[in-house]
């Protein structure tokens, strides 16, 4: 029962669902436009020179030129912020950009990561085949495997990745231990938690010191626009050693800057824009930053219908005849059940992945088959979303590396979106239908 | 930079600029459980204008070692050694809140050292809830969640930070956090509590003031910010609007420009 002696003494500061709309943006200083203006230009006036050169120095805040920071997309990097408990973000254009600057503000050549190893197929070609061009190397675990973790980590490694639950097979990191075992060891953990958003998950609550997330996702849900973002908990010393010295010591780039010094809990954030931003450029434009605000301000009400959803259809998958097996962290016998619990305390998420009876010819009769559930390579969209992870988005691995990914080829992943949970079932049964009879029904 | 002062390493930082001993010294004071970095989006104009700038880290705060100065005379007479220890005769000072109880002492037991003073969301004295500085002193993070909320002004609980992506809030929070709350902000809010002098000391002070006062400042609420300025003679107050006490931050823009002013003015550089 809430002590009612303490409630004149409770922060008043705003919650989660009001964040959702109105962090990040004052209206009287935007005349008085209830809504964010989009701000459609490259660049914006100065002053003087004097304000010029304030800008550059970075003696004051303000907006330079798009690629750098832009105001709707500043709204925007604010309300993630505010909403993952962070103290800065940096958007970009697309979820693997804000992997990349992450990593490029990170690390240096000649530098490692240890990486989850069920990961999008696409973070996982950038780890395995992209970063070593640039000389950073990276070594995978299995997310399961906590101890590996620590055992892969070297003298040169500058920090763990992974996916809070692993695309697609929804394995779950044990992001407390893992980030016991990074800071114990100096560097940052760095989590991947589109699939969750803060609506599930806040990540820096549980030992994540940065987080990314692909906004083209739940976060937007409409399916319109790509976006991604870094967002940075702030809480991660970068002084404790020597391994970060770009945070650290002067930066050449910026009048010899220390951004460590100068900016604390917002040095990694403020770093990633005057370096990465500046010298890489993969900025979000003001029309997706728009949009995707347009998606946050219901985030909390699609999560809970998303989650609700795929809970029922976790029970309909779980009692057809046609599957012949479900993973959900929501299912008892999910190796991660109590782990997700425990982590994702508002909904175990509407990702499932699930095996059909008949491999892979009945998977892909499924897909062709049906209608409402729309085949495509995204996921968290308000629509239910298919796909054939070994024929789609991680057709590129050959056999071994999809095995290690933990793939196979009767898996489907499902997306669940926000419609008639009646209406989903209906359809896949079509589709379950058409898988048993593979050869007999058009896929027209 | 790093520095030594009564035989205890000292963090402060320069505004981005190597010090320099030949041009004119501002040193800027945080407030209860804060650090330098509430200071950056005004030290780094004036470090590339010609100013020597230290921001200061308190002991025991930020990236200062030792424990914290339980009293605010103690913090008085700490600034003043900083500025023999940095080998100055002479320097203008800047306080936000508790920094500005911290100047107001230093200058009025230094009348020939401190040339000009700047005080933000100041008073003559600050007595303390007695809840939030119980909370504080038991290391209870909610005293520093109940700060942010009280130190923020409406506008800038919705955000809006002049540097883009930061989140007012989160980030003084984490400021406060950085260190042990009961040694930090648990020290700093009893020594504010505890001190009595700031009226006796403002009659003192006889050097050019300025008072930076905001609207929605619950903390500091303009009327005790008046209060304390009516008893300093010639000095000049300017109040934002629409702003709360953590004005150096929410209104970033609008304090440099009056506090450029005013030092320009009465501490010019070479």
């Amino acid at each position: 029962m809430t002590d009612k002696k303490n409630k004149a003494t409770d922060p008043k500061t705003y919650k989660f669902d009001t964040l959702s709309l109105h962090a990040g943006y004052q209206p009287h200083k935007n005349a008085g436009s209830r809504q964010v203006p989009i701000y459609q230009t490259t660049s914006y006036l100065f002053d003087d020179v004097d304000h010029a050169a304030a800008l550059f120095n970075l003696e004051r805040g303000g907006h330079i030129y798009s690629r750098i920071s832009n105001p709707t997309v500043a709204v925007l990097e604010e309300r993630v912020a505010s909403l993952e408990g962070g103290t800065a973000a940096l958007a970009t254009s697309s979820g693997m950009s804000a992997i990349f600057l992450t990593v490029m503000t990170l690390c240096e050549a000649g530098d490692h990561l240890v990486v989850s190893s069920q990961l999008y197929g696409g973070t996982v070609n950038l780890f395995r085949l992209t970063l070593p061009k640039f000389g950073i190397k990276c070594t995978f675990v299995k997310p399961r495997d906590t101890e590996g973790f620590k055992k892969a980590i070297q003298k040169n490694t500058k920090g763990i990745f992974g996916e809070l639950v692993g695309n697609p097979g929804n394995e779950l990191m044990n992001m407390p231990e893992i980030s016991k075992i990074a800071h114990d060891a100096g560097i940052p953990l760095i989590v991947d938690a589109t699939y969750q958003t803060p609506y599930l998950c806040r990540p820096f609550e549980h030992g994540a010191d940065i987080v990314v997330h692909s906004l083209t996702k739940w976060m937007a849900g409409h399916g319109s626009s790509m976006a991604g973002i870094l967002v940075e908990g702030g809480n991660f010393d970068w002084m404790q050693n020597d391994k970060f010295p770009t945070m650290t010591t002067p930066y050449e780039g910026y009048h010899g800057l220390s951004f460590a010094e100068e900016f604390g809990p917002t040095a990694f954030t403020m770093k990633a824009r005057a370096e990465g931003m500046r010298d890489f450029g993969p900025c979000l434009s003001p029309q997706n930053a728009w949009n995707v605000l347009q998606g946050i301000e219901t985030l909390s009400v699609r999560m809970k219908k998303h989650c609700s959803n795929a809970e029922e259809m976790v029970k309909y998958l779980l009692g057809h005849e046609s599957v012949a097996w479900v993973s959900h962290p929501s299912v008892p016998d999910h190796p991660d059940h109590e782990l997700a619990k425990k982590l994702l305390p508002n909904g175990r998420g509407s990702m499932i992945a699930f095996g059909i009876k008949g491999g892979k010819d009945a998977g892909v009769a499924f897909i062709n088959n049906v209608k409402l559930a729309s085949h495509l390579a995204n996921v968290g969209d308000t629509r239910t979303l298919v796909i054939h992870p070994a024929s789609g988005t991680h057709s590129q691995m050959d056999e071994a590396t999809l095995k290690f990914a933990g793939l196979s080829h009767d898996m489907i992943r499902l997306s669940v979106g926000i419609e008639d949970i009646d209406d989903i079932k209906n359809d896949f049964e079509v589709g379950f239908r058409a898988a048993k009879k593979p050869r007999l029904v058009s896929n027209q | 930079m790093k520095f030594q002062v009564n035989g205890s390493e000292v963090f402060a930082s320069t505004g981005g600029r190597p010090f320099d001993k030949n041009k004119p010294l501002i040193i800027f004071v945080h407030g209860s459980g804060l650090t330098h970095m509430t200071w950056v989006l005004q030290t780094r104009y004036f470090a590339f204008h010609g100013y020597s700038v230290l921001a200061l880290d308190l002991p025991g705060h930020g990236l200062s070692s030792g424990e914290s100065l339980k009293s605010i005379e103690e913090m008085a007479d700490w600034v003043s050694d900083v500025i023999d220890s940095v080998g100055f005769k002479e320097a203008s000072l800047v306080g936000h809140s508790q920094g500005c109880l911290v100047t107001i002492e230093c200058a009025a037991r230094n009348p020939n050292k401190i040339k000009s003073l700047s005080l933000m969301g100041g008073a003559g004295a600050i007595p303390m809830n007695p809840e939030l500085l119980s909370l504080a002193e038991n290391n209870d993070p909610k005293a520093v969640d109940l700060m942010m909320d009280w130190a923020h002004g409406p506008a800038g609980h919705f955000g809006g930070h002049p540097v883009p992506g930061l989140y007012h809030i989160n980030t003084g929070g984490m400021l406060a956090k950085s260190r042990t709350i009961k040694n930090t902000l648990g020290v700093d809010f009893r020594a504010c509590d505890n001190y009595k002098n700031g009226f006796e000391a403002a009659k003192k002070i006889k050097i050019p003031t300025l008072s930076i006062l905001a609207t929605g400042d619950k903390m500091c609420p303009v009327k005790e910010g008046k209060k304390l300025a009516d008893l300093i003679d010639g000095s000049v107050v300017e109040i934002i609007d629409n702003c709360g006490h953590m004005m150096l931050l929410e209104e970033a823009d609008r304090v440099l420009k009056v506090l450029k002013q005013f030092i320009l003015k009465n501490y010019p550089s070479k």
